[in-house]
């Protein structure tokens, strides 16, 4: 009732033209510079925050929200056409997004992509709205035992879509832990494999990688096979649009993507990758059109892109409620609260319930917005498919290193950029599956932390891991998951030749 | 990309200004590097020092750069080498740069640079959850001291504040330092997470961080660091509870080495001037920082004895060998 009215009157605020248009201008700015890659939504935001500052409360929680989603929209639209995902979490998308569009469906990826975001976004919207009090009781009780069972989980489930062959899909997974324990040890301050250089004892940044695999390694990859094939890219075929079918291949996808991203974004350390992996494998495995996956499947797009869309409204649950910003997105909310002096908390809602509500309500908006914005675009950007191979890939290159360069100036960033590059080559040359790398450098970290925190917390007793109920359903989950397709391959053995 | 032009636009503005003669501050023209990425706690003190240093008049223009990387050690080297006696750049540093200098084994150190002075700090506390037995300091130093390993802090990353904190803690109410139980997360939201869902024992962070949460009774305030009680606050200090803690999160601005000393005064003046001025104590109001303004060679003392005093704290804890 009470919130009904809130959101009401949050609403009425929001569609007045002049803020409308903040929405319009938001969404563009936005959507403009998340296209760069390896420039995602909370660097987005980061750079325009000074633009933003300048306006009144009202009109820059709408442009705020408005940039928040064009930024994540862009991610995904470089993911999808050049195969360079904006940031980790669109990084899915890029697998199936970028086949489609070279198969001359690009215009129903992108539209899957934003459609999926509008519904992902608008039904975690209304989950904040009104299930945040209870969820967040649940998602404090997430203890690091929990969420190395959840890795675990997301480790089991995400290995069946490595490909082909186990084997090199371990051996990728395996580059990716290696490189995930590069930098300063988080639990005792040690420098592990940086070899003496300051810049490695961040760590390997995940965009880095994904930009250097993904987009260098591949524009690597077509310069040499120039002369050997040229592969012929159709920038359009069939219709721009979505068609029934597509719709109806998409809608599970989407509600499937938006039970991934709500529950686990809302956990303090649930992030938006582990929804958009489990959302892409549990498609692959659902799916009806099983050859299709790897090949361009407009599941592998709808799901992983409503999970991620969902997951960033679930860390606004913490951050509105417990006043903890979990992703760097949100650390940027929290400056965009601070500019009125005040922290968001426990108290935030009853204190400055105008502001929550208006924010909530903006998000509604700019989610509609971006449709309005992009939907017609689809046809623009398809086009640049039509842009001759060489010129394609060479923006590409600058692109890439442009989107480096701004994230973290530095030549050793850009040296690992034109490493990673040559690695994503040979791996493409010698068919080694590449997301793999980059769910080792995500996940490997997170588990290994998790993991070390749970047995000092215990005193080192490893049963912790079993006495936590979440922890013990979850690492089940993961044990029956792991052993069910070779039980379920011995019950049905002539099966395995038909795939 | 934005940030690209603002710096063309920035280079432009620079050029014109550098053929016409400069005179006093007003034609300042400051670089600001933030030592860590967009978003943190270095780089809001370089935006709101960037702010009020051009809203109050001292500079004409400021511009910040960020170089993020290991606590700020890939920055102050790039600060170091690069801007040896160029008397227009500055620094923003504080607390955890010490500790991590120290850690990673940096070639350069904060002796190199030529203090300018300290800005801000922010007031360390050590909260429980509201259901724990712990009631006071005292009680979190019995604990301590029965057995120190069954004790666990939750706070930031390994070396920062937090860390030492907790290794002072213990040191304070006579354990053994070296066997503390401290739990690192990033960021204090995860921390807060662990807290509250009662995971860990105690949880160390800045006062601002968990005040929403101490008032609202879902985490109970210990103690404080602050010398004297914080006016208008029930929490008391450690002092107070007999226990000789005292430690801030301070952060400070620094120039380049090799500076001349009219080249120091210029800056010195400048930041004095922006600390005194109105918008600059809006900025504090707005942030919840405490001002702790201190110039001159008190500050350049003030740094040498916080070096020495973290990096015994680190090596009593194993996170720096001698």
């Amino acid at each position: 009732m009470d919130t009904f009215a809130a959101l009401a009157h949050g609403m009425a605020v929001a569609i007045q033209p002049v803020n409308l248009l903040y929405a319009l201008i938001g969404v563009f700015l936005g959507t403009a510079v998340g296209v760069l890659p390896g420039i995602g939504p909370a660097l987005t935001v980061a750079l325009l925050l000074p633009v933003i500052y300048k306006l009144d409360p009202g009109g820059s929680l709408i442009m705020f929200a408005g940039i928040y989603y064009g930024g994540m929209y862009g991610g995904s639209t470089t993911a999808i056409l050049i195969n360079t995902p904006g940031e980790s979490a669109s990084m899915a998308t890029a697998l199936e997004g970028n086949k489609m569009a070279k198969a001359g469906r690009g215009g129903p990826a992108l539209a899957t992509s934003a459609i999926g975001s509008f519904v992902a976004g608008t039904i975690a919207t209304i989950g904040l709205a009104f299930l945040a009090p209870w969820l967040v009781d649940f998602a404090v009780r997430f203890g690091p035992e929990d969420y190395f069972a959840l890795m675990c989980v997301a480790f089991v489930t995400v290995s069946a879509t490595f490909g082909d062959s186990p084997i090199r899909g371990l051996t990728s997974l395996f580059i990716g832990l290696t490189l995930g324990l590069v930098g300063i040890d988080k639990l005792t301050g040690q420098a592990r494999l940086a070899f003496g250089v300051p810049e490695l004892l961040d760590g390997v940044e995940v965009t880095t990688l994904a930009v250097g695999l993904f987009a260098v390694g591949e524009a690597l990859y077509v310069a040499s096979r120039r002369h050997h094939s040229e592969e012929k890219l159709e920038p359009v075929r069939g219709s721009l649009w979505m068609t029934k079918e597509d719709w109806k291949r998409s809608w599970k996808p989407w509600l499937r993507g938006t039970m991934f991203g709500f529950p686990i974004g809302a956990l303090p350390a649930g992030g938006a990758e582990i929804p958009t992996f489990l959302s892409y494998s549990t498609e692959k495995r659902l799916t009806k059109y099983p050859e299709e996956f790897g090949k361009g499947a407009i599941e592998g797009v709808a799901g992983p892109e409503a999970a991620n869309n969902a997951s960033a409204a679930g860390t606004l649950v913490p951050l509105l409620t417990l006043g903890l910003p979990t992703s760097a997105t949100a650390a940027m909310m929290l400056a965009g609260f601070q500019q009125y002096g005040l922290n968001p908390g426990p108290l935030l809602f009853a204190e400055r319930p105008d502001l929550v509500w208006g924010l909530i309500a903006s998000l509604f908006i700019a989610n509609v917005m971006l449709l309005v914005l992009n939907l017609p675009l689809v046809g623009l950007w398809v086009r640049l498919l039509a842009i001759p191979q060489p010129w394609l890939y060479a923006g590409i290159l600058v692109f890439a290193t442009m989107g480096t360069i701004a994230a973290k100036p530095s030549v050793v960033e850009l040296s690992m950029l034109a490493g990673f590059g040559v690695l994503g080559f040979l791996m493409r040359r010698f068919d080694f599956p590449i997301a793999p790398v980059v769910v080792g450098l995500i996940l490997g970290p997170i588990a290994e932390s998790q993991l070390r925190r749970a047995l000092a917390i215990s005193l080192g007793d490893p049963m912790t891991l079993l006495q936590s109920p979440i922890s013990a359903t979850l690492l089940g989950i993961a044990l029956i998951a792991l052993l069910a397709p070779f039980v379920l391959k011995g019950l049905g053995r002539f099966k395995a030749n038909e795939d | 990309m934005s940030r690209f032009f603002a710096r063309l636009a920035g280079a432009a503005v620079a050029l014109t200004l550098a053929a016409a003669t400069p005179s006093f501050a007003q034609q300042l023209e400051l670089k600001l590097m933030a030592p860590a990425a967009p978003g943190g706690g270095w780089d809001q003190t370089a935006r709101s020092m960037q702010q009020a240093l051009v809203a109050s008049g001292v500079a004409r223009s400021v511009q910040v750069t960020n170089v993020p990387g290991a606590g700020g050690s890939v920055g102050i080297a790039q600060f170091v080498n690069g801007a040896k006696g160029d008397g227009n750049q500055m620094m923003v540093n504080g607390f955890v740069m010490v500790g991590a200098l120290a850690m990673n084994k940096s070639p350069v150190t904060l002796e190199q640079v030529t203090p300018i002075a300290r800005l801000t700090e922010e007031i360390q506390v050590i909260v429980v959850p509201a259901n724990s037995p712990i009631r006071n300091a005292q009680d979190l130093a019995a604990a301590v001291r029965a057995d120190i390993a069954k004790v666990t802090f939750a706070g930031g990353s390994a070396g920062g504040v937090d860390h030492v904190m907790a290794a002072l803690f213990a040191g304070a109410v006579g354990a053994d330092a070296k066997k503390i139980n401290y739990i690192p997360f990033s960021g204090g939201g995860e921390s807060l997470a662990a807290i509250l869902g009662g995971k860990v024992t105690a949880g160390i962070s800045g006062l601002s961080e968990y005040e929403g949460q101490i008032k609202s009774g879902k985490l109970r305030a210990i103690g404080v660091t602050s010398e004297k009680r914080i006016p208008g606050s029930d929490i008391p200090t450690f002092r107070e509870q007999g226990i000789d803690l005292v430690i801030a999160n301070w952060r400070s601005v620094v120039a380049p080495p090799g500076i001349t000393p009219e080249q120091k005064k210029t800056l010195s003046d400048a930041v004095e001037k922006m600390v005194k001025s109105d918008a600059w104590k809006e900025i504090l109001k707005q942030k919840g920082w405490e001002d702790a303004y201190l110039g001159g060679d008190a500050f350049a003392d003030f740094l040498k004895k916080e070096t020495v005093r973290v990096t015994d704290v680190l090596k009593s804890v194993g996170l720096v060998k001698s």
